[in-house]
């Protein structure tokens, strides 16, 4: 049993590869960001005294959780269409996949948030500070702090699992690579490369993370914890 | 004058159980008041009940003016003008010395810059830690780091101090710095109202001295109280017989 490996046509398509990686970079990025911003208002929304707020998002939370991405992709990409709103695939799939990391993140965070001391909580009431305000200078930082590790590896799995996006016609790195393969027929050798592109890009993920982690953790710099 | 802190017949059960069952006494400004008696007799519950972190079942309380027991009371007011300090010192982890102390001023009372820097540390001057500003808490010993919560209150420029057994998680050596900085601001003026353990202290320091028994105020009288108990209760709580 003997494969000869040829990497040459493969490689030749680098201008191809590039494009893939920079819409996968794109996608990953923004569905972070956002994805981000959603889990910690409905984190907060979870935790809230109001129980039809509480109650919808952890009704959102569960929904997510508990069905395959692809599905959601689906729904999202033909909803949009149902509703006879026009927008592009790369839309679509941002706004899957933000929906679907802000699912993830919000129990990631909401754990990170009931961890807090009570006793701390109290003493900021006590400050006259308002409950908006006491998650914003006394909870937050030190919910995030406590479950960062958790959440760079969500974003992290994010970047890979954007990989489904392909699946409704996403120009990401994964789709990218079945064009390839269909050009060259070297499948082995372009999914090789591939995933060797997936692991870098993990990787330069998680040292991002690890810096904006530093940035943002002031006592654990200063202290010089680490994570 | 009327008295700054008024309590008139509170009661407050958590489920079934009766905690405060009656609680009636007055504190007039500048008025330095030790509350004392079995663990379990209603004292945290009480402290808790001036500022509204326990809501009361019934009764009057008024405190610098807010009439606390009105479910309308305005929060923001009262805690303004009521600094509270707990035996855990519930610092905020994150934040230095400096940073703990100036929340509430920036926050809260929404002051400058400028303001806030003279204001946190004037009240960290007062409690002696004018050379922690940049360290963090778990930096601090816990009598350092108590010291630094009681700036923390007092950097709100608070009209009524409460002390809910401020020392009982530090050794006898951190105990004394505490309550010499607690001595220092009852010298001061400041209306305190302390839940503690240290008789000394409330003998002392304290101007009448309060002792709590099932959800009541059992006793009050000035320091000499503890040696000459009118009640068999009390009697037994200082150890006599
Ligand atoms: N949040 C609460 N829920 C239920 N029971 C409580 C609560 N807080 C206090 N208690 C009970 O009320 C009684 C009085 O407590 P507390 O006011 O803390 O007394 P003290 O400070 O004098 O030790 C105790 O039996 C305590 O277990
Ligand atoms: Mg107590």
């Amino acid at each position: 049993m003997s494969y000869q490996f040829e990497f040459a046509d493969v490689l030749e398509q680098w201008p191809l590869f590039l494009k893939g990686i920079r819409l996968t970079v794109q996608l990953s990025a923004l569905a972070v960001v956002f994805g981000f911003v959603v889990g910690l208002l409905t984190a907060i929304g979870r935790r809230s005294d109001t129980p039809w707020l509480a109650w919808s998002c952890g009704a959102y939370v569960e929904a997510i959780r508990n069905t395959p991405l692809l599905v959601q992709i689906f729904i999202v990409y033909f909803g949009f269409a149902a509703l006879g709103w026009k927008v592009s695939v790369f839309s679509a799939a941002t706004a899957a996949l933000i929906i679907n990391l802000g699912a993830y993140t919000c129990e990631i965070v909401r754990a990170g948030m009931d961890s807090i001391n009570k006793g701390q909580i109290e003493a900021a009431e006590c400050l006259a500070l308002t409950k908006l305000q006491i998650y914003r200078y006394v909870i937050l930082v030190p919910a995030l702090e406590k479950v960062f590790p958790a959440l760079a590896s969500q974003f992290v799995l994010l970047v890979l699992a954007s990989s489904v996006t392909s699946q409704i016609g996403a120009e990401d790195l994964t789709a990218v690579a079945s064009r390839i393969q269909s050009e060259t027929f070297r499948s082995f050798e372009t999914y090789i490369t591939v995933a060797i592109i997936y692991i870098v890009l993990s990787y330069l993920a998680r040292v991002l993370f690890w810096a904006v982690g530093l940035i943002v953790f002031k006592r654990r710099r200063r202290l010089g914890l680490a994570f | 004058m009327s008295p700054i802190i008024e309590i008139n017949d509170v009661h407050k059960n958590f489920g079934h159980l009766k905690v405060l069952n009656g609680v009636s006494f007055d504190i007039e400004r500048g008025e330095v008041v030790a509350v004392i008696g079995r663990s379990g007799s209603g004292k945290s519950t009480m402290l808790r009940s001036v500022n509204r972190l326990e809501k009361i079942d019934r009764g009057r309380l008024v405190v610098c003016g807010h009439v606390v027991s009105d479910p309308s009371v305005d929060l923001h007011q009262l805690r303004r003008d009521v600094g509270i300090v707990f035996q855990s010192f519930n610092l905020f982890p994150h934040l230095t010395v400096r940073e703990n102390v100036a929340l509430g001023p920036r926050v809260a009372r929404k002051l400058g810059r400028a303001e806030t820097a003279k204001i946190s540390e004037a009240a960290l001057a007062r409690v002696n830690l004018l050379e922690k500003l940049d360290v963090y808490p778990e930096q601090l010993s816990g009598g350092q780091q108590q010291r630094v919560a009681i700036a923390r209150s007092l950097a709100m420029e608070p009209q009524v101090m409460l002390f809910d057994e401020v020392t009982s998680a530090l050794d006898p050596y951190l105990t004394g710095e505490v309550l010499g900085v607690m001595e220092d601001l009852a010298r001061g003026g400041m209306t305190m109202l302390v839940v503690t353990h240290e008789m000394e202290f409330a003998k002392r320091v304290a101007n009448s001295i309060i002792f709590m028994n099932e959800g009541r105020v059992w006793e009050r009288g000035p320091g000499g109280m503890l040696d000459d108990p009118q009640t068999l209760e009390l009697r037994q709580f200082v150890g006599k017989t």
